[in-house]
């Protein structure tokens, strides 16, 4: 098992006439991934990469019986996009697109909340990676090779600083169910603590670590959810000790401007729920490899 | 983006916030002329730079006459206001705002700010203004009021009255308060704000509701639709590096120790940074060169970490998932050919083809010192710097 993606997946890319979305599409078939088809309005009838682009979302959805959508739309249409894959019955979306002004990520998610929570939309995004099931599927621009197939499930917000986690966990010769990225944005589809309860429920899961940065509530949140609900063992780093207050570092999302929101007290709250926490980027993967051994002892 | 005082008061009156008569000057003469046009007896002269705490730290001065307006413009022109916001450089005065003096009979605290909790705009208002809001959640938590904005039907009357019961405003002035309350949430969500805060609404003794400070900063995703906000940027008031990187494309925080940092991923950045404090050192800066790190892309990076002298060693770190380290690798020596870098140059590849990537460093000539660990790369980058000041010579390990 893993969380929100496997091979049964039918995904489609919305915006797959774009270069980058085009490089990204044929990396995720090499994965793997069952893609089975692209949206670009008004360019209905093309085909990419071999699979067939479709004017709106609802034909894609009733021609592929598509279930799964990867945005690589521009800022200024992406929210559309993401409520678009929302009415369209899409289950699972994962918006790449850096840059969504945050009032329309507001209205995107006010929009999702028509829908009753089971027929309602998973988004994670905007601003991330993607997500991989190592050995099943990649939705998104990983690169796949770095993450083999294995029991962690790796929660984070930043790109490459997972990348750097899954490369270490690869080096240990430790695998991972599924890696998920939320994102470095301040309104974002989903929370660690959202992602936390997957992972709690996914059997093949056997410990969950969340790779945090300064800004914003989610990482405390996620401590309360941790000490009360998770039964599994779970590993955290927080980026961003050196970080000033008040200035954004690279990441929308990623400035310091209430109590509760620095490196260092993330860090403290995380902690007092339980967590064990990395000290420093380096040793991540050495973290959680003690962590398993102790479980597993 | 932050805007000045002035700009916001125009902008917020434009939807109804009420604000004091008020003129911009560059210059005492011109600052002495406004006071004149404006009438009265008492001014207001106030400091235009993007900070808070201009108060306290000299930047707001009562004035009874022109005579007094010129002296006070007069010290505050081209020098530099150092509030606890602007940190030690403090930021420029090319601006002044003169404001006729109301009397003022009660202050509120009123802010509007995106809740990441809720996901949604919220109100905080208090019935202690003119204090920070810091002071007011540390000091008087409990007059503290918040509401929240259902973004599909906008702010209420309802929930505007509400705020303003709370606060204990006379009933009479109730409507004022309602449209002071929505038409900052109208100015708040239509022109993509990320903040607006008007520290001190006034209540003055002939009961009228104006923003005596407005203060609004606004989303940089969404200046692309607001072009008439866009304009408003003050490039006097950024940090001069800041504003080239953003120029570029590229995301950069100056900071005040002497490692320069080059990384990918704004996650990634961070994380290299502490690593770079845990081996004993300070990072001059933060700065995400993005997910494709082009060569083009590397010596810019390299031009902008070189503009702060205070850096004495730079450390290069880049994971590459979808590029390949030896493309990264050639981007890097292209970059060292084209940019004059006199201190020493930590690199740390990692991910694809990390093997073709060193040799390239290796065989590239230049006095780069490798590493291969995030560890390693930082405590070698600490190491030439120490080495660096020990020797008081520009030392280069070549490997």
């Amino acid at each position: 098992m893993s969380i929100l993606l496997d091979r049964e997946s039918r995904v489609i890319v919305q915006g797959i006439t774009g270069k980058i979305a085009r490089f990204h599409t044929k990396d995720m078939i090499e994965y793997g991934t069952n893609v089975v088809g692209g949206v670009v309005p008004g360019k209905g009838g093309e085909t990419v990469e071999g699979v067939p682009v479709f004017n709106t979302v609802k034909e894609a959805v009733e021609a592929t019986g598509a279930n799964a959508s990867l945005v690589f739309v521009p800022p200024p249409f992406a929210a559309d996009s993401i409520m678009e894959a929302a009415d369209a019955g899409i289950k699972y979306c994962v918006c790449i697109t850096d840059g969504i002004p945050a009032q329309d990520m507001i209205r995107v998610k006010r929009y999702m909340y028509r829908y009753p929570k089971d027929k309602r939309m998973i988004l994670t995004g905007p601003n991330c990676a993607g997500t991989i099931s190592p050995g099943k599927a990649l939705l998104g621009i990983m690169p796949g090779h770095i993450y083999l197939p294995g029991t962690v499930g790796i929660i984070g917000r930043s790109g490459t600083l997972g990348y750097e986690a899954a490369a270490q966990l690869k080096e240990l010769g430790l695998g991972v169910s599924t890696s998920v990225g939320i994102g470095g944005d301040p309104i974002n589809g989903s929370s660690f603590k959202d992602i936390l309860e997957w992972f709690e429920k996914d059997p093949e899961t056997e410990v969950i670590a969340m790779i945090g940065e300064i800004g914003g509530p989610q990482e405390a949140e996620a401590a309360e959810y941790i000490r009360d609900h998770v039964t599994k063992p779970v590993v955290a780093y927080v980026a961003g000790l050196t970080a000033p207050k008040g200035r954004t570092m690279g990441h929308a999302g990623a400035i310091i401007s209430a109590f509760g929101e620095s490196a260092s007290e993330k860090v403290e709250i995380l902690s007092a729920a339980g967590v064990t926490v990395a000290e420093n980027p380096a040793v991540i993967g050495e973290t959680i490899a003690s962590v398993m051994k102790k479980n597993a002892a | 983006m932050d805007i000045h005082e002035y700009q916001a008061k125009e902008v917020l009156s434009n939807f109804g916030v009420t604000v004091p008569p008020g003129a911009l000057a560059y210059s005492p003469e011109q600052a002495a002329y406004r006071a004149r046009e404006l009438g009265g007896d008492k001014w207001i002269v106030k400091a235009q730079v993007h900070a808070g705490g201009r108060g306290k730290a000299g930047g707001v001065k009562l004035c009874n006459s022109e005579a007094e307006i010129y002296e006070a413009t007069e010290n505050l022109f081209g020098k530099k206001l150092v509030t606890h916001q602007t940190g030690p450089e403090g930021k420029g005065i090319y601006r002044v705002y003169v404001e006729g003096a109301v009397p003022i009979a009660r202050e509120i605290y009123l802010g509007f700010v995106l809740d990441r909790s809720s996901q949604r705009v919220m109100i905080v208002a208090s019935s202690e203004g003119g204090m920070e809001i810091e002071e007011i959640s540390a000091e008087r938590p409990e007059s503290i009021v918040r509401s929240t904005v259902e973004p599909a039907v906008g702010l209420q009357d309802f929930q505007a009255r509400e705020i303003a019961f709370a606060l204990g405003i006379e009933p009479a002035l109730t409507q004022q308060m309602v449209r002071t309350l929505k038409g900052c949430y109208q100015a708040f969500s239509e022109l993509d704000a990320t903040m607006v805060e008007i520290n001190p609404l006034v209540v003055t003794s002939d009961n009228r509701v104006i923003a005596l400070d407005a203060k609004m900063t606004f989303d940089d995703n969404a200046l692309f639709r607001h072009p008439q906000i866009a304009e408003l940027r003050d490039k006097s008031q950024e940090d001069p590096r800041e504003a080239r990187a953003a120029d570029r494309g590229l995301s950069y925080v100056g900071l005040e120790g002497n490692i320069g940092c080059i990384v990918n991923g704004a996650g990634l950045a961070m994380a290299t940074m502490d690593t770079i404090k845990l081996a004993g050192g300070e990072p001059a800066n933060f700065l995400d060169i993005g997910g494709g790190a082009t060569p083009e892309r590397v010596a810019k990076a390299f031009r902008l970490v070189m503009s702060d002298s205070n850096v004495q060693a730079v450390l290069v770190n880049i994971f590459a998932g979808i590029n390949r380290c030896d493309w990264v690798a050639e981007g890097v020596v292209q970059a060292l050919k084209e940019v004059q870098v006199d201190v020493p140059v930590v690199v740390r590849l990692a991910g694809t083809n990390v093997e073709e990537g060193q040799k390239i460093l290796a065989q590239s000539g230049l006095p780069l010192i490798r590493a291969s660990s995030l560890m390693e790369a930082a405590e070698r980058a600490v190491g030439a710097w120490k080495n660096d000041l020990d020797q008081n010579t520009r030392v280069r390990a070549v490997k």
